[in-house]
């Protein structure tokens, strides 16, 4: 049933090897990737541009807007001098939040009355909109509650929430970002491996040579995908070694657990890739077919948004992606501490996935060309 | 003795476009058989329903007994194979290749060193073991090739335009080393332009427009009489300025065909029109003139059979 899987493994190991450029690029690439876009992609608020219009600047004008400022999420860029100039500023986009203080201020706290600051923000970008307006109405809240406390003597809020967040409990956006890149970008680089090691040699004719052989298509598909496991392995070390120290994502739940899951999701996106090349004529055309695979791994797979609130049949869509499980698989042992017991429905998903994937593409494969 | 080869009425079609059409054809073992015809009459076509490469839309095959349709592995398992593109791994070693392929044909691990080294020898390429396949010239990649084509010993191989583009010496090294083998009882289905290549060959077929024309010996060939019909004669004539001579015969009653060969003319023309070839030859002014007779060629074979099936009036 395997017959010339050794063969065929020998070979590819080869081919590995002697590409020392193409070697050199597969290891580097997924570190690389998780590199720069670990840093680019970061939902924490911070300095987000604003701009000021004082109309009081007295000192109950300066204390709010210090408390402002000390948040960390307003960086004041600017001075405005008129409602059209503190308008314009967002308009042209130096700035995205805008706050006004009246004139009559500190006249109305002193009065005991009550009084308004306007904050203008920049919905464009809901996240910083949302964050924005979040902190805008806490320190209005916390503010008031401070100015009350005076007036009538009580030292405590009657009611207050006492949240407590498990797991990430600074909640970092890369604890929960840089795990989930770890599978995106596994997911599309391993793909690849396989796609275009079939591919290619049915571009250089060698398969149809390989046809007249009695090599079986079993061990055809196998020899091609072991070696590149190999790498994916390899590659999968890198990335969590990057995500561990580089930017500092502790890993709270078992290596090995980590480890005997992703060598199936391995299994599974690299099945994916023969898939492929069993469509494919020319590497172009794989990239063509993989596309359709790429984005919805990166989009559907709950990597950026919640697969909860997705219409139902998205929600289907996103449940044959091998990359949810995956991510949901590291999310899990990495900021959870999951354990098998936990995760085992989700390596089940994948583990029966790449089987269905693999066979089917070895069946996909005939010994006849059309 | 069963024939190593045997097609009967086997036929592809690729939608509307038949590539083979109904080919009939047995092959005996220890044969040289050329296999000829222009590009894209259905060469590689055939030769690929042959290694169980390709089904046959109607027909059948059997190649060293087996049918190739329903046991093309076991055809797979017995034959050697080159196609037309040199399609060896470049960035493998010439030693490499052949490990690769001695293992995928699955020769038991203690003999497989023993046979490399044969092969080696067999063509000649031992010089060139820790060489990568991707750095030898033309000639001897296609015997880096013939030797992984080999490594099974198969009984019977096909080669695909083994000889295409590479240079002349090359390619009668390369001959020299299919007849050695075909000494040695391998039998050879090898597909070629080179007229002189298919006059060594033991058995010509000439395929033209996905038919079959012709097949047999080279001799038989050119003793058929739609190549040399009764009351005509082949001649050679030599003369100055064959271009303008060529028009002039021509448009003689008695010429039938006119094909520039070499330094010469071959002629097909009625018995006894040799001295009215002469005399006009002269009236022309491109005397003087040597009208000697002779065989048909392989080549004026292939041309006149084209030319009658294409309706040609020549004949």
């Amino acid at each position: 049933m395997f017959r010339g899987l050794e063969s065929i493994i020998y070979k590819e190991i080869i081919h590995v090897l002697r590409d020392r450029t193409a070697l050199l690029l597969m290891l580097l690439i997924p570190g690389i990737q998780l590199t720069i876009f670990g840093y680019a992609i970061d939902l924490d608020v911070k300095n987000v541009p604003t701009v000021v219009w004082n109309l009081d600047g007295r000192a109950e004008s300066r204390t709010l807007l210090d408390a402002f400022r000390n948040t960390g999420t307003f960086d004041f860029v600017g001075t405005a001098h008129s409602e059209e100039d503190l308008l314009g500023r967002i308009v042209r986009g130096d700035a995205q939040v805008g706050i006004k203080i009246p004139p009559d201020y500190t006249d109305n706290l002193l009065l005991g009355r009550h009084t308004a600051i306007q904050v203008l923000i920049d919905g464009s970008n809901s996240t910083v909109a949302m964050q924005a307006l979040n902190v805008s109405n806490a320190l209005a809240l916390r503010r008031s509650i401070d100015i009350i406390n005076q007036t009538i003597e009580t030292t405590q809020p009657p009611v207050e929430a006492r949240p407590r967040i498990l797991f990430n409990p600074d909640m970092r956006t890369a604890n929960f970002m840089v795990p989930g890149l770890v599978g995106i970008i596994m997911q599309m680089i391993t793909m690849f491996l396989t796609a275009f090691a079939v591919v290619r040699e049915r571009e250089n004719g060698a398969l149809e040579q390989l046809m007249v052989t009695p090599v079986s298509r079993f061990g055809l598909m196998l020899g091609k995908l072991i070696p590149y496991a190999v790498i994916g392995v390899f590659e999968t070390v890198t990335v969590l070694l990057l995500m561990r120290f580089v930017f500092g994502v502790p890993i709270a739940g078992n290596l090995v657990l980590l480890a005997f899951f992703s060598i199936i999701f391995l299994f599974t996106a690299l099945g994916l890739g023969l898939l492929i090349s069993t469509f494919a004529e020319n590497q172009v055309q794989a990239v063509q077919m993989a596309i359709p695979i790429v984005l919805p791994s990166v989009l559907l797979s709950g990597f950026v948004f919640p697969q909860e609130s997705m219409p139902y049949p998205i929600y289907l869509i996103a449940q044959v992606i091998p990359a949810t499980y995956f991510i949901h698989i590291l999310r899990g042992i990495i900021l959870r501490g999951a354990t098998f017991i936990d995760l085992w429905p989700s390596g089940l998903i994948l583990a029966v996935m790449g089987l269905a994937v693999f066979i089917v593409s070895t069946l996909r494969f005939h010994k006849t060309v059309s | 003795m069963e024939a190593i080869i045997a097609a009967e009425n086997l036929t592809r079609r690729f939608g509307t476009f038949t590539a083979v059409d109904d080919v009939t054809l047995q092959i005996q073992k220890g044969d040289i058989f050329g296999f000829l015809g222009p590009n894209g009459s259905g060469k590689t076509t055939l030769i690929r329903m042959l290694c169980g490469l390709l089904e046959p839309s109607s027909g059948r095959a059997t190649v060293l007994g087996f049918d190739t349709a329903r046991e093309s592995e076991q055809v797979k398992r017995h034959i050697g194979y080159m196609s037309q593109k040199f399609s060896l791994y470049t960035d493998l070693t010439v030693l490499e290749n052949l490990r690769f392929y001695a293992g995928v044909y699955g020769l038991p691990r203690e003999q497989r060193t023993q046979r490399i080294d044969q092969v080696i020898d067999v063509v000649g390429i031992g010089d060139y073991r820790r060489r990568l396949a991707g750095q030898l010239s033309g000639g001897w990649k296609q015997r880096l090739a013939l030797a992984c084509a080999l490594v099974h010993q198969p009984q019977l191989m096909f080669l695909d335009e083994p000889t295409a583009g590479i240079d002349p010496v090359a390619r009668r090294d390369l001959w020299n080393l299919l007849f050695d083998l075909a000494g040695q009882g391998v039998t050879f289905f090898v597909t070629t332009h080179y007229m002189d290549e298919a006059e060594r060959c033991s058995h010509v077929g000439y395929i033209y427009f996905s038919k079959l024309m012709v097949h047999g010996s080279p001799h038989e060939l050119k003793q058929l009489p739609e190549v040399t019909p009764p009351d005509t004669v082949r001649l050679q004539v030599k003369c100055q300025n064959l271009v303008g001579a060529m028009q002039t015969l021509v448009a003689l009653n008695d010429v039938r065909d006119v094909t520039i060969f070499g330094d010469s003319l071959h002629v097909l023309a009625e018995t006894g029109a040799d001295a009215r070839l002469s005399d006009a030859l002269h009236r022309a002014g491109y005397g003087p003139t040597e009208v000697a007779p002779i065989s048909p060629t392989l080549e004026d074979v292939f041309v006149t059979l084209t030319r009658m099936h294409a309706g040609g009036n020549h004949v």
